[in-house]
């Protein structure tokens, strides 16, 4: 196995994926000759070829509506968009039709794509290369939302994303681009979507679940660490598929727990933290023995100056999760 | 537009590469020629000095404008003070040209508390009340249809100061709907907005010709009605002409004007950005060798207006003023942490002021990078 960062992870998922299929197609602005901004389609135009590794005129519309109309025809695209930030000049393509073409078609017109974008805070990118939109698209019936906290997950779940009949948005966290290392199989497996990942556990009475995803992962792990030593100890749940998701792990992990604190860098009001904490509510509410917690993005725009502020990082998850334990 | 200047999308220059001025064209007063010289010179030495403090890790972020400044200096010396500006990436110095302050303006890069902006924004994202320049998100394109919409409202209010509006955009962005929405609108109801696309040869990594199709960018206009030219844009002499006529035009009621303007980004897109993986060194000597300031010099040495020496005390004095309003600005501190939550409405909701608890009452947040 090799050594590989979350971009190379990424990369060689969709060079498998090419090669199996020649239906793939990439697209997007800058994802050709330098292989997109972070490099993560890097080397594919050369081998593929520019039928197949497009670089687009700069429409986030045009990109999303002609990767609809490909799809329906038959191929499978994935289009990039440079920063999630910048989807929204395409929000229509994905909102009014992307998601909604197989139930209006009654199943006649899926159009399968994975939509590629780099999300996250904490790289100096200011309001508009740093927000997390994943509950703009989650409220949407009709599209699965993915998002990786490390390389062999990334590569695994690309993989699974591609084959899976649905529309999925593929959100990288770019914080840990290059950071988040680890062993990359070679060749071709699966991550199955909606499975979230316990990645560790909850030992003695005095226990906390917390849940997050993406860059914020080792966050909720730093505080954790921090947390054993107050006598605290966390399970911790990497929800990897964001939407449908695996409501039964988590559920299972609060049951044990009794305790809840859900992570994310999105702003706190209608975010995925907030139907979380509904759906435990909701199924295990007898199981809680403190109120439920979320460690979030402030109801602000993204700052720029101040981002590490505004960031729900190890800092401001300890003290929840310590709160949360002794309640 | 005069036909003259229109002439079938032709390229309009005043200056020639060896800094002779053609005869037949208008004469612009040496004063401008002066004070354009100066702020060219300025801008270039601001966005050396800014890309150096970048690489030192003292800024985040620049995009510089780098062998584009006749652009938007002829804009700052044309506009009057009740017009309005709505820049994209490349256009923040039309600020500094209208009286908006090197300190004010260097403190945006830096994103403390001397900026207007609170740190809102990254780097090159300025923008200034006092100068009418409004804030850019970073979206490619929405600038334009606004910088229509506040013109049309200048015309509803039939505002007697007669004001324009000016709308910048990149070639990169006539490809987004938007810029269309703005032509369409601005065509249909004869606004006084003036929208000139940097056309800089490239967006990120993809060069204009596989943008689009057009053969200009300049015919886009034409196609909503809206009268286009393109303009040599590393002529100030020529930019400083089309710009005239335009914004008149705009003010006697003729309505809107797109100017195509050529010219090239001899740096990378932004500091994050290195142009040596998709475009020829050769490419950019070419255009080097076109470059607005040098051309603007041999021009004023022509005319006896600028010789060795007194290039040497311009530069000297230039950058003594920004060094001294970088160390200014590198005394004052960062935003303080509380005003994250100013401004998200104009009075803070209940939940924001829950969340301002919140952040008081938590640990301090590590630095970047630690
Ligand atoms: C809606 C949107 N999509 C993508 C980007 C990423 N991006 C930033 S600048 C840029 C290229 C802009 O090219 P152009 O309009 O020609 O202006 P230039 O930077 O060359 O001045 C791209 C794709 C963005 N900022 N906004």
């Amino acid at each position: 196995m090799a050594q590989m960062n979350l971009v190379a992870a990424i990369n060689d998922a969709l060079r498998l994926a090419m090669k199996a299929d020649d239906r793939v197609v990439v697209m997007g602005e800058d994802v050709g000759k330098v292989g997109g901004v972070f490099r993560v389609t890097q080397g594919l135009y050369d081998e593929f070829g520019e039928d197949r590794v497009i670089d687009t005129p700069l429409s986030e519309g045009g990109i999303l509506g002609t990767a609809i109309g490909m799809a329906l025809y038959g191929l499978l695209p994935v289009p990039e968009i440079q920063f999630a930030d910048f989807i929204f000049p395409g929000y229509d393509q994905i909102v009014s039709e992307l998601a909604k073409l197989r139930y209006r078609s009654g199943g006649e017109y899926p159009a399968k794509m994975v939509i590629r974008t780099p999300v996250g805070g904490g790289i100096r990118g200011g309001l508009y290369h740093s927000q997390s939109p994943e509950s703009l698209f989650i409220h949407v019936a009709g599209l699965k939302v993915v998002c990786p906290s490390n390389p062999y997950d990334a590569k695994g779940l690309l993989l699974a994303s591609l084959r899976d009949p649905d529309p999925v948005l593929f959100f990288e966290p770019k914080r840990i681009y290059r950071a988040a290392r680890g062993e990359v199989p070679e060749g071709d497996y699966t991550v199955p979507l909606s499975k979230a990942k316990v990645v560790r556990e909850a030992q003695g009475s005095k226990a906390v679940t917390v849940v997050a995803w993406g860059a914020m992962l080792y966050e909720a792990i730093a505080a954790a660490e921090e947390a054993e030593k107050q006598g605290v100890s966390c399970e911790i749940v990497d929800l990897r598929t964001l939407w449908p998701l695996d409501i039964d792990t988590v559920v299972e992990s609060v049951k044990k727990t009794g305790r809840v604190v859900v992570v994310h860098e999105a702003p706190r009001t209608c975010g995925l933290g907030g139907e979380i904490v509904a759906l435990v509510n909701e199924k295990a509410f007898l199981h809680l023995e403190a109120p439920p917690c979320r460690v979030t993005g402030f109801d602000t725009p993204f700052p720029y100056t101040l981002e590490m502020d505004y960031l729900p990082l190890a800092h401001r998850i300890l003290p929840a999760v310590v709160a949360t334990a002794n309640y | 537009m005069s036909d003259d200047l229109a002439r079938d999308l032709g390229l309009f220059r005043v200056l020639e590469d060896d800094g002779s001025a053609r005869k037949d064209r208008p004469a612009v007063p040496t004063a401008i020629l002066l004070r354009g010289y100066r702020e060219m010179r300025r801008l270039r030495l601001i966005d050396a000095k800014m890309i150096l403090l970048q690489r030192q890790g003292r800024v985040g972020f620049y995009g510089a404008c780098t062998g584009q400044e006749a652009v938007p200096i002829a804009t700052g010396l044309v506009l009057g003070e009740h017009d309005w500006v709505f820049p994209a990436l490349r256009e923040q110095s039309v600020m500094l040209v209208r009286g908006f302050s090197l300190v004010q303006f260097v403190a945006q890069v830096y994103g403390n508390a001397g900026d207007v902006q609170k740190g809102r924004q990254m780097p090159s994202h300025h923008s200034g009340r006092t100068v009418n320049q409004v804030s850019w998100s970073s979206c490619i394109g929405p600038q334009v249809p606004q910088a229509v919409g506040a013109a049309w409202a200048m015309k509803l209010r039939k505002d007697p100061n007669r004001p324009v509006s000016i709308g910048f955009l990149g070639d990169g962005a006539t490809s987004q709907p938007d810029f269309h929405s703005a032509m369409t609108f601005a065509g249909l109801y004869k606004v006084p907005a003036v929208i000139v696309c940097q056309n800089n040869h490239w967006s990120i990594s993809v060069p204009t010709h596989k943008q689009t199709a057009s053969k200009t960018i300049a015919v886009k206009g034409r196609a909503y009605g809206v009268p286009s030219v393109r303009v040599d844009g590393n002529d100030l002499l020529a930019m400083y002409t089309v710009l005239s006529e335009a914004t008149q035009r705009a003010r006697d009621g003729h309505g809107p004007t797109f100017v195509e303007a050529l010219t090239y980004r001899i740096g990378a897109h932004s500091t994050s950005d290195d142009p040596t993986r998709y475009r020829s060194e050769d490419e950019v000597e070419a255009w080097r060798k076109k470059d607005p300031l040098d051309r603007l010099r041999k021009h004023l040495v022509h005319l006896g207006l600028v010789d060795d020496a007194s290039d040497a005390a311009l530069e000297a004095e230039l950058t003594d003023a920004i060094n001294a309003a970088v160390k200014k600005v590198e005394e004052l501190p960062l935003p303080d942490r509380d005003t994250l939550f100013d401004d998200v409405y104009a009075e803070l909701p209940w939940n924001l002021r829950e969340q301002r608890e919140e952040l008081r009452a938590s640990p301090k947040a590590p630095a970047h990078g630690a």
